[in-house]
């Protein structure tokens, strides 16, 4: 095993508090303070060339704004600094490792990014003639055929615009299906591990959530999961469960759970937030799901871009696939077709509505199927063993010194730790976190998954090198040794060298400040003004 | 494979330190009868010159609308985006950055929702704004059950005026949650009598100003109403560079602005990645759906930003949440952003001046077109024709002379005999004098 630490310290240092000149900027070097364009640019202001030329009588039919709208310009280079001196405050998958459990921030390749932007994909409109757009249905076409594919499913609703709105989308079609067949089933198991959007969907949609324990080693309870079926027998959608699990462990029962729900006259709806884990080493749909969402920005590597856009089509079972929502495409023997209403549709064809205006996330579209091709069946395979490989290998170098709340059995592509290890120490689990800072990472998932006491979740992804590992591993063995010695002040008062110290999230609930307002002219007193 | 750091020896060498000898004992958890094994029957890995080929190929099929004559609005609107735009955003502290859970090292990110929502909430004249929504069509949906939280009542009356996909979304989203929702059919001419519909049972009101057919509706007399019933007045756009020029919904009275801010900063995208826009009064604050961020103070008393009342979302509240939604549209709305702060208000009074002005002129040529009755008495950007015959034929002849026209209205509402010869014509400041007399000439010979 080799590390590379040429050029680095090899011992801790004393974190942060050594001299610092205070600046009359505010800038602490390359560390620039930057106010918000308010208060930088003028109402006079402007960064883009307009020619009103001659204009013609206005038709607005007495609708003219009359109050000024108060919001500054900048011209160009102005803006240009602004926003390049913002962003050097934001940690960057690009910047170093962000191992931010069930998040999957993984290597976002450029080519999808120069794809994206072909002006066939990126400069055409979801309305002008479908004769002019052959190329755009194919492309949808063709990502529907891979994600088909590659989970062994039936059809695919490609629309929905995130993770959460794709379970939105499965649960209606599911409620739809239901409702076809003459049933009013009223609940939905939900495990305790569950991601909150799920709980919160079918909530959404009228359910009555039943939740099912978890077993000690993290999986669903079988056994809770029959007694509950069958205190509710008739009554039960469905199950909305997450595989492989919050966890991060693959639930081994998951036939078992499929069969029994299905029996129960209920849909299986799995939470595929995970499915970078398993692309080639299982397909849901030989798992028995009717329904699943696919994080194309997780699974395959569409940017997150400070938190989205995401897109989520769901891969749906033959029994749900009739219920797809609008719009869909049918492949006839003269080609594709793109269904866009009711009206167009045939027998069999029965959409329980639209999740959204026009055809969904293009621009997503074609940077994952620019991924998924890169890739090919052997490279996602690979992709997905590696990043099961890097969590494990994360996983054995830290859990000697961390600790597994479910004993040292293999994870999938992420590894969960819990706080325990910090017990005496002073050091809280944010303390923690926060000292990673100050180290160069982002701090992993924190707090969740909720069946967890002071859960610590870590994704280190397939984009990571064994030398990133080594060092990260390396790094997170020197905190864990720092705070069992006590050096507490390393960790309550961190981050020390971030661009921010630690912020006052509970003074910003309770006085919610939503959006800059002019400050108050300063009141001068007579004595100053003289 | 190039995306793939881990060699050979890496594999072997880690395989052994874990303790395993082969990667699929890492992989026992599945079930040996579900484990796939072989390769999925899709092609092997391509290179980066082999997938820009194959996507090339597909993209040249479409004709983009920036190299014809382009009229189709409806939604969504093709505007010119500075150069700047898509330069910064595609800044790898931007673009490879997830949403901001630890605010010391993402003050890009939160500065740039703060000064997001501060933009919203002027636009619109409201008090407060979320940090953006998927898009307008699914931000009306979430208005509407938000609307039902807040008056504890859940019918929802809508405009005949709003966009027949935007009606979709909220009527398939409020059955399924229970909801009554009134439609009102299809009005081009903005002369539908909305509040006779409202009544003490009513939730919301959802009127769509410019409508779809591109009228400008007066707002007040149906915020009044609405409130008088305890009701809220939801009010859509899915032009916002409509609101350089026109009366915000906020001071007409309205309780909740949803709208589609695509038109700033973001390209067509055959229809997404778009970002909604979502605004309300300060007292609702707490039912609003969706992300916020806020202002704070850090350790040492400097300004700093958060995300905040998350005491309302589905992490903390679960089945309890305001929405089950766990995102925002955070690099559409960066776009959206930047292209604000280069226009101002300077710069978006003028480029709403030149579409508006565009759209007059357009309106005058093609109103000279014989047969052809333009529709509305006061709009924006866009209006609506009434031709001699069914207005798909005309689009796809005109499209066939190289001029994408417009929306054909049957597209949307198939099998209205009334609305069969309707078309649906935008204008912005990207058509030029020769694209305006050459979209009137053709439909000249096309109408002939």
């Amino acid at each position: 095993m080799s590390m590379n630490t040429q050029g680095r310290p090899t011992a801790a240092g004393d974190a942060g508090e050594t001299f610092r000149p205070k600046t009359f900027t505010g800038n602490r070097g390359l560390d620039m303070e930057e106010p918000l364009i308010f208060e930088v640019g003028s109402l006079e202001n402007c960064g883009v060339d307009l020619d009103e030329g001659d204009l013609p009588e206005f038709e607005l039919g007495g609708h003219a704004r009359r109050a000024e709208i108060g919001l500054p310009g900048l011209a160009e280079p102005e803006a240009m600094r602004h926003y390049v001196r913002l962003s050097r405050n934001n940690y960057a998958i690009d910047a170093g490792l962000y191992p931010l459990g069930s998040c999957t921030m993984k290597h976002n390749p450029r080519l999808n990014e120069k794809m994206a932007r072909l002006p066939g994909f990126a400069d055409v409109h979801p309305l002008q003639p479908v004769s002019s757009v052959p190329g755009a249905i194919e492309l949808i076409d063709e990502l529907a055929h891979w994600l088909m594919v590659s989970t062994g499913t039936h059809a695919v609703a490609m629309s929905p615009k995130a993770g959460a709105h794709g379970e939105l989308c499965g649960m209606m079609a599911i409620k739809a299906a239901h409702t076809a067949a003459g049933r009013t089933p009223e609940i939905v198991l939900v495990p305790e591990s569950a991601h909150g959007t799920n709980p919160a969907t079918a909530a959404l949609l009228g359910y009555k959530v039943v939740s099912i324990d978890a077993k000690d080693d993290g999986t669903v309870d079988l056994e809770a999961l029959k007694t509950t079926i069958a205190e509710h027998t008739g009554n039960i959608a469905g199950i909305m469960l997450t595989n492989p699990n919050t966890c991060g462990l693959f639930e081994r029962d998951i036939k078992e759970i499929a069969d029994r729900i299905h029996e129960a006259g209920g849909f299986f709806y799995c939470d595929g937030a995970n499915f970078n884990a398993i692309v080639g080493k299982a397909r849901p749909g030989d798992l028995g799901v009717d329904a699943m969402h696919i994080n194309l920005h997780k699974t395959f590597s569409t940017p997150h871009g400070g938190g989205g856009p995401g897109s989520g089509p769901v891969v749906l079972s033959d029994k749900l696939a009739p219920y797809a929502p609008l719009p869909f495409i049918r492949k006839t023997d003269d080609g594709l077709e793109l269904v866009e209403t009711e009206a167009a549709t045939k027998d069999g064809e029965q959409p329980f509505g639209r999740m959204t205006a026009f055809q969904g996330q293009m621009g997503m579209y074609v940077r994952a199927l620019s991924y998924m091709m890169s890739h090919g069946s052997d490279g996602l395979r690979q992709a997905s063993e590696d990043a099961v490989l890097n969590a494990n290998y994360v996983r054995v170098g830290l859990q000697d010194l961390m600790s597994l709340p479910f004993g040292e059995r293999p994870c999938m592509h992420e590894v969960l730790f819990d706080d325990s290890f910090l017990k005496d120490t002073g050091v809280t689990t944010l303390d923690f976190a926060k000292a990673m800072i100050d180290e160069g990472y982002h701090p992993m998932t924190m707090y969740f998954p909720l069946v967890v006491h002071g859960a610590m979740l870590i994704e280190p992804t397939e984009s990571e090198s064994r030398a990133s590992l080594d060092l990260f591993v390396a790094t997170m063995r020197d905190l864990v040794m720092s705070a069992k010695r006590g050096e507490t002040q390393r960790f309550s008062g961190a981050p020390y060298l971030a661009p921010r110290r630690r912020l006052d999230e509970t003074g910003a609930a309770r006085k919610p400040v939503l959006k800059w307002t002019e400050p108050e002219p300063a009141q001068v007193t007579p004595e100053a003004a003289e | 494979m190039r995306y793939l750091p881990l060699t050979d020896t890496d594999r072997g060498d880690m395989l052994a330190r874990i303790g395993v000898n082969s990667i699929d004992d890492l992989f026992t958890d599945i079930p040996e009868d579900v484990r796939f094994n072989g390769l999925l029957d899709l092609p092997k890995r391509a290179s980066e010159m082999e997938v820009e080929r194959k996507l090339s190929s597909m993209a040249t099929k479409n004709t983009s609308a920036g190299s014809v004559p382009f009229f189709v609005g409806a939604g969504a609107y093709k505007h010119h985006v500075p150069a700047t735009v898509d330069h910064l955003i595609q800044r790898s502290e931007f673009l490879t950055s997830y949403t901001p859970y630890q605010p010391e090292i993402t003050q890009g990110t939160l500065q740039y929702l703060f000064e997001f929502q501060t933009q919203v909430a002027k636009l619109t004249a409201m008090d407060v704004a979320n940090a953006s929504m998927y898009d307008g069509s699914t931000g009306t949906g979430e208005a509407v059950l938000m609307a039902h939280r807040v008056t504890k009542k859940n019918k929802a009356v809508l405009s005949g005026g709003l966009h027949p996909q935007y009606r979709e979304v909220v009527e398939g989203l409020s059955n399924m949650a229970g909801d009554q929702v009134v439609s009102l059919p299809a009005d081009p001419m903005g002369t539908e009598d909305i509040l006779s519909q409202i009544d003490d049972e009513t939730s919301c009101v959802v009127v769509q100003s410019p409508s779809f057919y591109g009228q400008l509706i007066d707002l007040k007399p149906i915020a009044e109403k609405a409130h008088q019933h305890k009701a809220l007045l939801i009010a859509v756009f899915t032009e916002v560079v409509s609101l350089g020029l026109i009366e915000p919904p906020g001071t007409q009275g309205a309780d909740i602005v949803v709208g589609e801010g695509q038109s700033i900063g973001n390209g067509l995208n055959y229809g997404g990645p778009y970002v909604g826009l979502f605004a309300t009064r300060q007292k609702y604050v707490r039912q609003m759906p969706g992300r916020l961020c806020g202002e704070t103070v850090d350790a040492e008393g400097k300004r700093g930003f958060v995300l905040t009342l998350s005491t309302r979302e589905q992490h903390i509240r679960r089945d309890k949440a305001t929405s089950n939604i766990c995102t925002n549209s955070g690099l559409c709305c960066l776009a959206f952003t930047i292209h604000m702060s280069l226009l101002g208000q300077k710069g978006l009074t003028q480029l709403a001046r030149i579409n508006h002005g565009n759209a007059v002129k357009l309106k005058q040529q093609l109103g000279a077109v014989s047969g052809v009755d333009v529709l509305n008495s006061a709009y924006f950007n866009e209006f609506t024709l009434r031709l001699p015959k069914a207005a798909d034929g005309v689009v796809e002849a005109l499209a066939e002379k190289g001029i994408l026209a417009g929306l054909p209205v049957s597209r949307l509402e198939p099998g209205k005999k009334d609305l069969e010869n309707l078309l649906v014509v935008a204008s912005t400041e990207v058509n030029t004098d020769e694209d305006r007399a050459a979209f009137a000439d053709a439909l000249k010979e096309v109408l002939a």
